[in-house]
């Protein structure tokens, strides 16, 4: 189920600086983040981080439109239905779960890229909360 | 009450986390007069040749640390497929990731497709890849190998993009190393010719004691960068106890591979 309230959609795409200090508690982690400043929330730390984070979306935006010229409409709207399925089939939102419909139809179960090898996140030593990633997830929260 | 945090789905790939802590750190470290770490360089000379059936790729053996030489024997000359080999100059880690990445795409890439991998793809991968990261993967490297199509050599640059030459030299003695070049290359030469023009023999005085050769490979023939095996006899054998296992065939079934 993929149910998200409208209230955490938002969340996620409108940065909001200085009011979820990154650390526990909600104290600000000075050892991992440094000093507080508007700034910091807002701009990103390092030239890549923006778009590597949208670096998957922008991939399928341009192969959706490329397949669109070639093919005409249909094709990328069948895919982006299969996509749309396939992304539906997934675990709980704290447990990690493996994406492999979604990687076939990408096409990126043939290939290795830094993301499999860096920070793979069946490996990650952190794991969220359970009942607030649920409640988040149905925009309960 | 303190407000509880949502962590997001982990992603896998670079993280960013540290970035802003690294940042105020060496602001703060170069105040106090500190220097952090650099990353190791491999202060390279490497060059790439193509004569008349195939490519001779060379590079030095040395890597350094700022003004200390860190590797006396390093290979920098490392294995893409068969019949394509990458040489590499700059940060020595990115170039090893680098191709042992894109190494692997190419293998699975060559098993979905059936047939032996070109150097236009393997070229076309690593250029994509480094363009994606801007830069900040500090791989230069010189790719050459034989396909269908003859002989092909690349360079490619850490911001992503290449060229496709003849003769090519990379890393901090890539001036010297074309400047020999150009004044001796001839096109369709001989292998022996090749190799020979390949050898970097313009030596500094100080380097006689140090100098290690330099490793030509030459791809027609794929020969194995190096042999690493031991004489038999080096270690010395204590004590030897042999355990034959009785087995007995029980089922065999032979499976042809379409290998068209």
């Amino acid at each position: 189920m993929n149910t998200r309230g409208l209230r955490s959609q938002l969340k996620d795409s409108v940065p909001v600086a200085g009011m979820c200090p990154q650390g526990a508690y909600g104290v600000q982690d000075s050892l991992r983040s440094g000093f507080t400043s508007v700034k910091n929330e807002l701009l990103p730390s390092h030239p890549l981080e923006l778009s590597e984070k949208n670096f998957q979306l922008n991939q399928d935006k341009m192969n959706f439109s490329t397949l669109r010229n070639i093919q005409g409409l249909h094709a990328p709207l069948k895919l982006q239905m299969e996509y749309r399925a396939a992304r539906q089939i997934q675990r709980l939102p704290f447990l990690q779960s493996s994406h492999l419909a979604l990687d076939t139809l990408r096409g990126s179960d043939e290939a290795i890229g830094f993301e499999d090898i860096l920070n793979d996140p069946a490996h990650s030593e952190m794991m969220g909360e359970p009942h607030m990633m649920v409640e988040y997830k149905l925009g309960l929260l | 009450m303190a407000t509880l945090t949502v962590t997001r789905p982990p992603f896998g790939g670079f993280s960013f986390e540290n970035s802003k802590r690294n940042a105020v750190l060496e602001g703060n470290a170069s105040k106090m007069g500190f220097n952090l770490p650099p990353a190791r360089k491999t202060g390279t000379t490497i060059c790439g040749v193509v004569f008349k059936d195939g490519v001779v790729l060379g590079a030095d053996t040395r890597a350094t640390e700022g003004m200390v030489v860190a590797d006396k024997n390093c290979s920098k000359i490392h294995y893409i497929s068969p019949n394509i080999y990458c040489c590499g100059a700059g940060t020595a880690a990115d170039t090893e990731m680098t191709t042992q990445i894109i190494s692997s795409n190419l293998e699975l890439h060559s098993l979905s497709t059936g047939r032996l991998p070109r150097v236009a793809t393997a070229n076309r991968m690593l250029k994509q890849m480094l363009f994606r990261y801007q830069g900040y993967i500090g791989a230069a490297l010189v790719l050459g190998g034989v396909d269908c199509n003859g002989p092909h050599l690349y360079s490619i640059y850490p911001h992503g993009s290449t060229d496709k030459l003849p003769y090519v030299t990379m890393g901090s003695g890539s001036l010297a190393a074309m400047a020999v070049f150009e004044d001796r290359y001839k096109p369709d030469m001989e292998e022996e010719e090749a190799k020979q023009l390949g050898k970097v023999d313009y030596i500094r005085p100080h380097d006689e004691a140090n100098k290690k050769g330099v490793r030509a490979h030459e791809l027609e023939a794929v020969h194995p960068t190096g042999d690493y095996k031991y004489k038999r006899g080096t270690t010395s054998v204590l004590s030897k106890v042999v355990t034959t296992l009785d087995l007995e065939l029980v089922e065999e079934s032979v499976q042809t591979m379409d290998t068209s």
